[in-house]
């Protein structure tokens, strides 16, 4: 049974036109988890002799312990953000006979070979080898202490999918989870309640009674009868009717008029975001988005580089383009042969969408003028990202929509599909942040923090000014990829 | 108003359409018939240049469709579900059409009138998403939306499929109305060869992607087709 399910998979994935698309951001994504690789190796490497250098009078496997809690911290966070329970299209198979019990079973075990789960590994292991070898390490106690860690990833592996079934419930999607953490992390930070020391002592005592791995192991079959129940109850077709009860809110978005020949399309668009859960979570995004610039501005370290704060400041008045414009134009995938067969102009429609986001952009920057009060050079560094975002991002977002083939099922509430964007998401949206960070650095370093604004500025006017021009550029694209994206749209994934 | 000449789409080696010619003048109502896979869909998706022939040239009104957007002023078509946006309520989605068209409001409500009979009290001031709607129900509000405007040409991919008896008649009356009174032109597909006779004054059937039949309807014409696709 187990065979089939992957066979299935298997295809799913390979057959799919995205896959064939996308063949170099799956190489790219290769390349990063090698890079996490290489680096945990050297990490585990290195982690005895750095241990032994600066603790040389500490048990070197107490002191690892107490960096644990950072490690699970941030292993859960990193889980939360890209690790998706492996999502199978299960409608089909519910009225097979097939034992609902087997599929989860299968989904769950499927879970337990993910990337994160292998990642500690490779700095555990060396470590643990090393700290044997050269510090002359009762090889039993390392052994508990790897077991320790394994069990303890394993157990980061089912929280984070309680957490994220339970926070897609809600609303306010990862905004609790960040918090939780935020706190956890601060209570720690300002020792008002050691949560490191406590677990270094636990994971101590555990290494000295290994009878004790007897705790972790019971959470971990605690946690994983916890998903089981949980997902067996999300196995009904009718789960996805349930929560439909969604309360119509009829905004007449008559101001919409004024944009014109768009004004369809952007009210089309408006009642999209509001009205879907997948697009929804891009508006709680901007609340994070906003307040992004309290991580770095009253930190001392961050003043003495400019350069960071170019990338706050496009992570800030963009953050909305960003999350939304990397999907056009598949958000009406699912509609898209009603918009080609239609008396629509290409130009409009694009349009509608650059309008939307140089509206959020103007509307990020007036919501983050409070930021002066960490110095005007904030204000004036958001200022010219605002106009590189308009100017510049909007057009590279629309034109890299061209290339998108993968069909967003906004009415799909697929039983497992938690949230809708996984790595390779984050991924395109490098170069949309790192690249004008470079535009400001360049002119910043070899003449003065001005030049970095004006050529910012400059560039961002730029695109504004042969704005006409560009979406011509970008619409005979998107008319040379109607048909490819048109079939590529009505696969179901 | 729409000729075909010597369309072909080809999958691969698979040839899955093949029409020598086949023109539709303009007020027709034009019947499409065949089995699973003779391509009936395809030929609607290539009049709505939604895919590309292998070969071959279709005009819709002396307009290449392949070529000129323009043919789109004065076409309308409702083939799947794919024609709808679930997050819209039917309201809603008749007037995103009408902006399309431009069909101002006060024309809209009044063309939505007549409808009221086909929606039988179930679309409109409902407060549902056309999501939320039963699957009969989001064909009617298809067909309707499609109807927007007065469109000189309608394609229509199987419409009687999934509605109720009820509204299979109804909308049979409607489509003979409409064609009678408008002059529009009026292409669709069905598998129930009672209901196509009906409604339409030309079958074409394919078989294979090839044209095998071409009838005028006539008293015997539904006879002629259950001795074809029996034989």
């Amino acid at each position: 049974m187990t065979a089939d399910f992957v066979k299935l998979e298997y295809k799913q994935f390979f057959r799919s036109s995205y896959w064939q698309k996308s063949i170099a951001l799956n190489i790219l994504l290769g390349f990063v988890a090698l890079y996490f690789i290489v680096v945990f190796i050297a990490l585990g490497f290195s982690l005895y002799p750095l241990i032994h250098k600066f603790f040389p009078d500490r048990d070197p496997l107490v002191v690892a312990s107490s960096f644990l809690f950072y490690w699970f911290l941030a292993d859960l966070l990193m889980r939360f953000f890209f690790q998706k329970l492996p999502l199978m299209q299960v409608k089909p198979l519910l009225t097979l006979p097939i034992k609902k019990s087997k599929i989860i079973h299968y989904v769950l075990r499927k879970s337990l070979f993910s990337f994160f789960n292998f990642l500690p590994l490779f700095a555990i292991i060396p470590f643990g080898i090393v700290t044997a070898v050269e510090g002359a390490y009762d090889s039993g106690k390392i052994f508990t202490w790897i077991i320790f860690v394994v069990l303890a990833t394993l157990i980061i592996n089912f929280l984070n999918f309680i957490i994220e079934s339970k926070s897609s419930e809600s609303e306010l999607s990862f905004l609790p989870l960040l918090v939780i953490a935020s706190i956890l992390f601060g209570l720690n930070y300002f020792e008002i309640v050691q949560f490191d020391t406590f677990l270094s002592r636990g994971v101590e005592y555990i290494v000295a009674n290994p009878f004790y791995l007897i705790v972790p192991l019971l959470v971990l079959i605690g946690l994983y009868l916890l998903n089981f129940q949980n997902l067996k109850k999300q196995l009904y077709l009718d789960r996805s009717v349930q929560n439909k009860a969604m309360t119509i809110n009829s905004s007449d978005l008559s101001w919409t008029q004024r944009f014109g020949s768009s004004a369809p399309f952007l009210k089309l668009d408006l009642r999209l975001i509001w009205r879907n859960k997948r697009s929804r979570s891009t508006v709680f995004i901007l609340v994070i988005g906003l307040l992004y610039g309290l991580f770095f501005y009253p930190n001392k370290v961050y003043q003495q580089w400019d350069a960071m704060y170019v990338f706050v400041g496009i992570f800030v008045t963009g953050i909305f383009m960003i999350n939304f414009g990397q999907f056009i134009p598949a958000w009406d995938s699912s509609y898209y042969k009603l918009l080609m067969s239609q008396n629509i102009r290409y130009k409009d429609y694009l349009n509608s969408k650059y309008t939307l986001m140089m509206l959020s952009a103007l509307i990020l920057f007036v919501l983050s003028i409070p930021y002066v009060y960490f110095g005007w050079k904030v204000l004036l560094i958001h200022f010219a990202a605002m106009v590189y975002n308009i100017g510049v991002n909007t057009h590279v977002l629309l034109y890299a929509g061209s290339f998108n083939r993968k069909k967003i099922n906004l009415d799909q509430r697929a039983a497992f599909n938690y949230q809708g964007t996984g790595a390779v998401q984050w991924l395109v949206g490098i170069p949309l942040m790192v690249l004008p960070v470079l535009f400001f650095y360049l002119p910043y370093k070899f003449i003065n923090f001005e030049s970095g604004l004006a050529f910012l500025i400059v560039l961002g006017l730029l695109g504004i000014l042969f704005h006409t021009k560009l979406m011509r550029l970008i619409t005979s694209k998107y008319l040379a990829v109607k048909y490819p994206m048109i079939e590529a749209f009505n696969q179901d994934n | 108003m729409i000729t075909a000449t010597e369309i072909t789409k080809k999958y691969g080696d698979k040839e899955v359409l093949n029409i020598q010619k086949i023109t539709i003048p303009s007020g027709q109502s034009f019947g499409l018939v065949g089995n699973n896979g003779a391509g009936k869909t395809t030929f609607f998706n290539l009049i709505l240049d939604l895919i590309r022939p292998s070969s071959g040239k279709i005009t819709n009104k002396n307009i290449d469709v392949c070529h000129n957007e323009e043919w789109k002023n004065f076409t309308s078509a409702y083939l799947d579900e794919s024609f709808l946006i679930g997050y819209l309520k039917p309201e809603e989605y008749f007037e995103f059409i009408a902006k399309l068209r431009n069909v101002n409001d006060a024309d809209l409500q009044n063309s939505l009138l007549q409808y009221e009979e086909l929606f039988n009290g179930e679309i409109l001031g409902q407060k549902k998403f056309l999501r939320d709607l039963s699957k009969g129900n989001q064909k009617k509000v298809g067909i309707v939306g499609a109807l927007i405007g007065q469109p000189e040409v309608i394609v229509l991919d199987e419409p009687f499929a999934n509605l109720d008896p009820t509204t299979q008649i109804r909308l049979k009356k409607l489509l003979r109305n409409l064609n009678q009174t408008t002059n529009s032109t009026l292409l669709i597909s069905s598998h129930d060869l009672g209901h196509i006779t009906e409604v339409c004054d030309r079958i074409v059937v394919l078989e294979k992607g090839e044209v095998t039949k071409d009838l005028k309807t006539s008293v015997e014409t539904l006879k002629e087709l259950e001795n074809f696709f029996s034989a």
